[in-house]
């Protein structure tokens, strides 16, 4: 009724667009887009103010310098002496220095990152749908010109930004301690590499990112998903390898095998069960993409034969590029396929709940 | 008016039309340019609405429509099935049958255009407690796409509006289940909209602030004639302010209209009058009993409960009230009783409620019988 008593302020008739069914309008409005970019932005703001936030740079930060101080010197001292070290700088992120005269070994940064990055995209999914729900903004925030997905792609990308933003700057620092303190340089090549294997990693943070949205979308209560997002972080973590060596000692025993064609055959389905953990994926495509060196029987043990002749007569080499990416394609491949898994999951089940609290 | 201001917001490039037909008057729906096409113009309009969950079917074919510039309150116990039809006008829920038009759209299909011309309050409302009222508001109005100078200008009108300026800048954690309540609807009005959906909009707020609030919605609905669908369980409140009432149990609703129309429909045949006699003592007491009770048609004479209270005559059927109170100011005259006021008792809602779910409930037994 209200441009209605009004017709001079109505569109002519002829006009009628497929809006035409609509009562007009007071106002002129501009249909909203990209209302994942605003809830985006929003969740940045509170992530980097929030106390997962100074967590996150301790905890990153830390494990980072522990290694590298040292890594440090034995870094220096291979890196003078052994020359035929191709892509020296990348060194710095895979190396696992040995500590107490060689009886400990760190976890390099690589290393590092596998197991921390699990629990970084679980802290920053686990409560962002339910906590929304338990605090009764859920009926408002859906009452807003935007998609429900909106909601769920604005999260994620919020959640991937603030970690990639500590794992880029941590990454750069350590570079820069590399250049500066120890004196390496980066080559071109050695840069792509690790530009690379960024994305690689932030790829990994994107499918536990996930998974904790599955968990926030499903589970009712934010401490409910948190304890299974944690719980399910620690039990791949530290009890992850052997439940994997139980059940391929169950499926594929190795023990006791002396037919050859059966040993080589159990030894594929073994490293197949192994890949069934993200960390596996994550770390075979980390050392692959960061030392030039690793070629595709260091990651891959041959399941035929044939294989193992092949494997027997290559040369050790220095691999470009393209060829440790074609080596780790099928493991990058991976990690996204589980992303966009969780990603659909938490989708299907978003759209399918009732908003009411 | 209490002391929130109630100025309309006004907003650059914004041409308003104020409506001069009053609501339900013919005029008020006329399209003089869009003749042979006879769909009503109702901001609100339902057909056959029905959500069915499993086994409970909270909402039963529900036909309702509201038009621009009027009030309709939803009344109904709690799970009579109000929210559930909330959700289906906002586009938040499906509707397992029947449809819903709201400005015009399908919410089902068109949910984002829908929801940019409604404001709603949701039952139970809740803001980021870490975030200030104004920056909540700011919130809303970013995700509605307001450019941010319109949109800050918006805000301080509608936190003065619901009372909140005072308090605007102060983390939501802080506020208390009243001022959540007005921060809510201030929330609903930020993207200045046509239709304005509440759900229960009172109920943690003071006696006080209600009346600030029922206030508001009034203004609001006579200078920018939106549509306001508001549901309760305050009976007293949606009487007041309400244009028309829809009786909601068990997902249907058994009956509509404005407050006579629904006292015609289910009132009892039967009228109330409230008379005062300055007659203090017992006799005088007595005398005015026996002559009320003599009078035809009086069913029923309930002496006052307190000194200075009116006493209360019930009249059968209710279309002779007025010859009874004719009869009561001639007793008065020619008997000398001291009639100091006479009036008609207006049917409680309350009253109506009762009788209206008591009904609905007879009838839906003898659908099963």
């Amino acid at each position: 009724m209200t441009a209605e008593s009004t017709p001079a302020e109505t569109p002519a008739p002829p006009v009628r667009s497929k809006h035409s069914e609509a009562i007009p309008s007071r106002r002129q409005r501009s249909v909203p887009f990209a209302g994942w970019m605003v809830i985006g932005r929003k969740e940045l703001g509170d992530h980097l103010l929030s106390w997962r936030f100074v967590i996150l740079v301790l905890i990153v930060a830390a494990a980072a310098i522990v290694p590298l101080y040292f890594a440090a010197d034995a870094l220096r001292t291979s890196a003078s002496t052994s020359d035929r070290l191709a892509a020296r700088f990348l060194t710095l992120f895979w190396y696992g220095p040995p500590v107490a005269n060689g009886q400990v070994t760190l976890p390099s940064v690589a290393g590092f990152l596998s197991i921390v990055a699990p629990l970084l995209g679980v802290v920053f999914a686990f409560d962002s749908v339910n906590g929304e729900r338990a605090q009764g903004t859920l009926p408002r925030l859906l009452s807003q010109p935007i998609h429900r997905d909106d909601v769920i792609n604005g999260k994620f990308a919020a959640g991937l930004a603030v970690i990639g933003l500590v794992i880029v700057a941590v990454i750069g620092g350590i570079g820069a301690f590399g250049i500066i303190r120890i004196g390496i340089v980066p080559t071109a090549p050695e840069i792509l590499r690790l530009m690379i294997w960024i994305l690689v990693t932030l790829v990994y943070v994107s499918a536990w990112l996930a998974f904790g949205m599955v968990l926030s979308v499903v589970a009712r209560s934010a401490a409910t998903s948190a304890l299974v997002g944690f719980g399910m972080w620690a039990f791949l973590t530290f009890l992850g390898g052997f439940v994997v060596q139980l059940i391929q000692n169950i499926l594929a025993p190795l023990a006791g095998i002396t037919d050859i064609s059966t040993y080589l055959n159990n030894t594929g389905t073994q490293q197949l069960i192994q890949r069934f953990l993200p960390s596996t994926l994550y770390q075979e495509a980390s050392i692959v993409l960061l030392n030039p060196q690793v070629m595709s029987r260091d990651i891959s043990t041959p399941t035929t034969i044939g294989g193992l002749a092949q494997a027997q007569q290559q040369v050790p080499s220095i691999l470009s590029l393209d060829q440790s990416f074609i080596l780790v394609w099928p493991q990058v491949v991976a990690l996204l396929a589980v992303t966009v898994a969780f990603f659909a999951i938490a989708y299907v089940r978003f759209m399918r709940q009732e908003v009411r609290a | 008016m209490t002391a929130p201001s109630t100025r309309p917001i006004r907003r650059k490039g914004t041409t308003r039309q104020r409506s001069t037909t009053a609501p339900g008057e013919p005029g008020a729906t006329g399209r003089p340019h869009q003749t042979g096409d006879d769909r009503p113009r109702a901001p609100i309009r339902t057909r056959g609405l029905t959500k069915v969950y499993g086994e409970l079917v909270a909402v039963d074919h529900l036909d309702l429509e509201v038009q621009a510039g009027e009030i309709f309150g939803l009344l109904g116990q709690n799970g009579a099935g109000k929210t559930t039809t909330i959700l289906m006008l906002l586009g938040l829920t499906e509707p397992t049958e029947g449809q819903a038009r709201v400005v015009g759209l399908d919410p089902a299909r068109r949910p984002l255009e829908v929801k940019r011309r409604v404001g709603y309050l949701p039952d139970a409302v809740g803001f980021y407690g870490d975030l200030t009222g104004r920056q909540n508001l700011r919130y809303t109005a970013q995700l509605n796409r307001i450019p941010r100078d319109e949109a800050n200008a918006t805000i301080d009108e509608v936190l003065e509006q619901v009372g909140l300026s005072a308090r605007a800048d102060d983390p939501a954690e802080t506020y208390s289940r009243g001022m959540l309540q007005r921060l809510g609807i201030a929330d609903a009005l930020v993207k200045d909209p046509d239709v304005l959906i509440l759900d229960e909009p009172t109920t943690a707020i003071d006696p006080l602030g209600v009346t600030e609030i029922l206030d508001l919605l009034r203004t609001l609905v006579r200078d920018r004639s939106m549509a306001v669908l508001l549901s309760s369980h305050l009976l007293n409140q949606v009487q007041h302010v309400c244009d028309r009432i829809g009786i909601f149990a068990a997902g249907r609703l058994i009956g509509q209209g404005s407050m006579p129309e629904l006292a015609k429909r289910f009132g009892e045949d039967v009228a109330h009058i409230e008379a005062e006699f300055d007659a203090s003592d017992e006799a005088g007491d007595a005398r005015v009993r026996e002559v009320l009770a003599g009078i035809p048609n009086v069913t029923n004479v309930a002496s006052p409960s307190a000194p200075g209270t009116p006493w209360t005559i019930e009249v059968r059927p209710a279309q002779d009230e007025i010859r009874v109170r004719r009869a009561i100011l001639a007793a008065s005259s020619s008997l000398s009783l001291d009639l100091t006021s006479i009036g008609t008792l207006p049917p409680s809602l309350e009253e109506l409620y009762r009788r209206a779910v008591e009904r609905a409930a007879h009838g839906h037994a003898r659908d099963v019988r």
